[in-house]
């Protein structure tokens, strides 16, 4: 049966202090286990439209739908959404002083599990993943020591991102940028990540500037968004053609 | 948005859990009769069969205490408002109805024992598993210890102060009034003349006291004023750490309460003051509550002494409270790190005093101030060198943190410095919790109020980690209860 996970329709979204509008009529449907990856260029929506799907509230949505597992999202708070299956790796992610990553973790992968009803997970046995997880991705324990995100470089903040997918095992998870400042070992850790997680019932949604992620990551759909809309859609034979031909083309 | 409804919805189920520490008690209380006399000081002195040097001390504060002028007298100058102080509609003794005291559990009222319970604090278990003795307050006479042996055997004296003015009274007239005199200030002057009663800790030299020392207070019958007196004293090369922790149940007029707490620590004694205060704050619109006017001061009286006071302020309708640290031994070390938090028309006015004395001393102050609601906080640090202090240092960091936009927070700091070699380092900085940090949390899974709770306590973490364990995880449950329908 081919179900959808994601269905957006016709969505506009503004920014919720000036009434500005980013998004101006999306409409994307992702299917189960499938993989899709959205390019186009700076400004034009792509990391609006991931944390409209998180549910940012510093964005409204003004018409349009948005149904995750057939559910309508834009009833549900920003940790219900969380705790359903999304997971956004931010673009940019923040730092929080004195909470160890450990305690974070521990805290997110309880609370997801009490919304299931399962009972939370002792401290061993949280441990024993935790450690397998960082062990996956090559993250040194001791920069888990330290706060959550502070002090850590791009690179580590963006590996740390994708350790937190790991560990909450989302349905949908969406990658804003996560390939960005990372070198080639890291590029390729991520890309195993990814691969690895990808299953019938995990969907990726992959907002990146370059090519070379699609080297480690082959996606099945590829989108193009641009001045908040998307421009075109296809499969990774789109990615040559911007690569050609740049993303003047499209507009 | 539309997550709006889901917001006021969980704010109205926050408001129902409302100070959930709020019931009362029905233990037979003996209350002395209202108002403030010479008669009744003499009534409070003879139920505790207090020696008459005692007795002197008290009338002398007392008299002190008269001849001052009320409006002078009360701190003014602090950024807290409340009504009119009736003296004389106070009751200065309150005791519950044991013809004897307790000789162990079994003798102590039930009711009484399950209060505690209330609190979260079965002396029976709890405390012994955790290793803590708990010399337990309820209103102003001391009911139950336990660990007593243990410590006896150690030398150290760990027992209400009534006690200790029964069983050693050459200690008591040595020590007490040394750090606080009667006549400080007005509300330890007002103490001195009528405290009920409170700890007594003596640690021996070169005794290091193996587990925590705790107190519970508790203010119970229906407007008793609370007037404390605790004394601690470490001799030479001693350890001791101690507990302090409160809660209160609700009542409708305000209630007062002027602790005195001494300090004092010999040569290279140190000396660790945690204090958790949870008292019932009043109601959202700034009814009832607790006025906390406490006195607590240490002395470093030896050469390489430490004091540290540690604390985690939640509650109180008024809290004014500088605890201080007067560094007479050369070589010896100050320390204060504080949370005190303030939501909806909670009033803190608190600080410390650092003052050095003696050659190399230094002190230390980190002290972080958290508004919520309307609630206004005040951090009010006073730093002063003598000209006798050769190489003082000091280091005083001062962060506040609002949450929402109708608190207030403020520092003021006092600067005095009468000696060139003198050191003194000051950083301050305001926050507020930020979008992004909460959007990142609850993007995991955290619901809001969660979200809140892990970055306040994140950012009050320096204090925390000088707690020990138990009572830093107790600390984070307080900021969380006391923020509860502040956040979403
Ligand atoms: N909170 C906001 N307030 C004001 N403008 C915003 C806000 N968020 C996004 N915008 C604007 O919306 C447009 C789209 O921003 P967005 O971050 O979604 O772009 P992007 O496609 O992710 O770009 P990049 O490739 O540079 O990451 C930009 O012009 C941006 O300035
Ligand atoms: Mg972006």
């Amino acid at each position: 049966m081919d179900n959808k996970i994601l269905e957006i329709k016709n969505l506009k979204a503004l920014v919720s202090e000036t009434g500005e509008e980013i998004l101006s009529g999306i409409d994307l449907e992702i299917g189960d286990g499938e993989t899709h990856v959205i390019m186009g260029p700076n400004g034009g929506g792509k990391s609006t439209l991931v944390n409209v799907i998180a549910g940012r509230d510093s964005y409204e949505v003004s018409s349009g739908s948005i149904k995750f597992k057939s559910k309508n999202l834009l009833n549900m708070n920003i940790d219900e959404r969380s705790r359903e299956g999304i997971f956004l790796a931010f673009q940019y992610p923040s730092e929080i002083p004195g909470v160890r990553p450990w305690q974070f973790m521990k805290a997110a992968v309880d609370a997801k599990r009490k919304a299931n009803g399962d009972p939370e997970l002792s401290v061993r046995e949280f441990s024993k993943i935790y450690d397998d997880n960082l062990k996956k991705i090559n993250i040194n324990s001791d920069l888990m020591k330290r706060s959550l995100n502070e002090g850590f470089s791009g690179g580590e903040k963006k590996r740390n991102e994708v350790f937190q997918m790991m560990m909450l095992e989302p349905n949908l998870a969406l990658l804003d940028e996560t390939d960005s400042g990372l070198d080639v070992d890291a590029l390729k850790a991520v890309g195993d990540a990814v691969n690895n997680l990808r299953d019938s019932k995990r969907s990726f949604l992959i907002v990146t500037h370059y090519q070379r992620l699609l080297d480690h990551i082959k996606p099945d759909f590829v989108h193009i968004l641009i001045n908040g809309k998307i421009a075109e859609s296809g499969n990774s034979d789109l990615v040559k053609k911007i690569e050609n031909d740049g993303y003047e083309s499209f507009a | 948005m539309t997550s709006d409804n889901n917001s006021i919805s969980r704010k109205t189920k926050l408001e129902d859990k409302d100070y959930k520490w709020g019931f009362t008690t029905d233990v037979e209380t003996e209350v002395v009769p209202k108002g403030l006399s010479e008669e009744i000081i003499n009534i409070i002195s003879s139920k505790k069969s207090e020696p008459k040097w005692l007795l002197d001390w008290r009338l002398k504060a007392y008299k002190h205490w008269l001849a001052q002028d009320k409006k002078e007298g009360e701190p003014e100058w602090a950024m807290v408002d409340y009504p009119d102080i009736n003296y004389q509609d106070i009751h200065y003794y309150a005791a519950p109805n044991l013809s004897d005291a307790p000789k162990s559990l079994e003798d102590v009222d039930p009711e009484m024992l399950e209060a505690f319970e209330k609190l979260g604090i079965p002396l029976e278990e709890r405390a012994q598993l955790a290793g803590v003795a708990v010399d337990a307050v309820f209103d102003s006479v001391s009911v139950a210890t336990t660990y007593e042996k243990q410590l006896k055997e150690l030398g150290i004296i760990f027992c209400s102060f009534s006690e200790a003015v029964k069983n050693h009274p050459d200690l008591i007239e040595k020590y007490l009034g040394s750090v606080v005199p009667y006549s400080d200030n007005y509300f330890a002057n007002l103490n001195s003349a009528v405290f009920s009663d409170g700890s007594f800790i003596y640690v021996p030299p070169g005794v290091r006291c193996p587990i925590e020392l705790m107190t519970y207070f508790r203010i119970n019958t229906a407007d008793t004023g609370q007037f404390e007196r605790t004394l601690i004293v470490a001799d030479k090369d001693s350890y001791v750490s101690y507990l302090e922790g409160c809660t209160a149940p609700i009542r409708k007029s305000s209630q007062l309460h002027a602790a005195v707490v001494e300090l004092v620590a010999l040569e290279n004694a140190e000396i660790k003051y945690s204090t958790l205060q949870n008292w019932y704050p009043g109601t959202k619109e700034g009814v009832g509550g607790v006025y906390n006017f406490v006195t607590k001061r240490g002395k470093c009286l030896g050469k390489g002494s430490k004091i540290s006071w540690t604390q985690v302020e939640t509650g109180s309708a008024i809290t004014w409270k500088y605890p201080s640290v007067i560094l007479q031994g050369d070589d010896s070390v100050g320390e204060f790190y504080s949370v005190a938090l303030t939501n909806n028309r909670q009033q803190a006015d608190t600080g410390t005093k650092m003052i050095h004395i003696g050659k190399n001393t230094r002190s230390n102050i980190v002290a972080k101030g958290i508004s919520a609601g309307e609630g206004n906080n005040t951090y009010r640090g006073q730093v002063k060198v003598l000209p006798s202090a050769e190489n003082a240092q000091n280091f005083t960091q001062c962060d506040s943190l609002l949450i929402g936009d109708k608190c207030g927070a403020h520092t003021v700091p006092y600067i005095e410095v009468k000696n060139p070699s003198a050191k003194l380092e000051h950083e301050a900085s305001t926050s507020k919790v930020s979008d992004d940090q909460l959007f990142y949390l609850m993007q995991r899974g955290l619901d809001e109020e969660e979200a809140h709770h892990m970055i306040i306590t994140g950012w009050s973490k320096e204090v925390f980690k000088e707690l020990p364990f138990e009572f830093a995880v107790e600390a984070g449950q307080l900021l969380k209860v006391s923020l509860e329908g502040a956040v979403g």
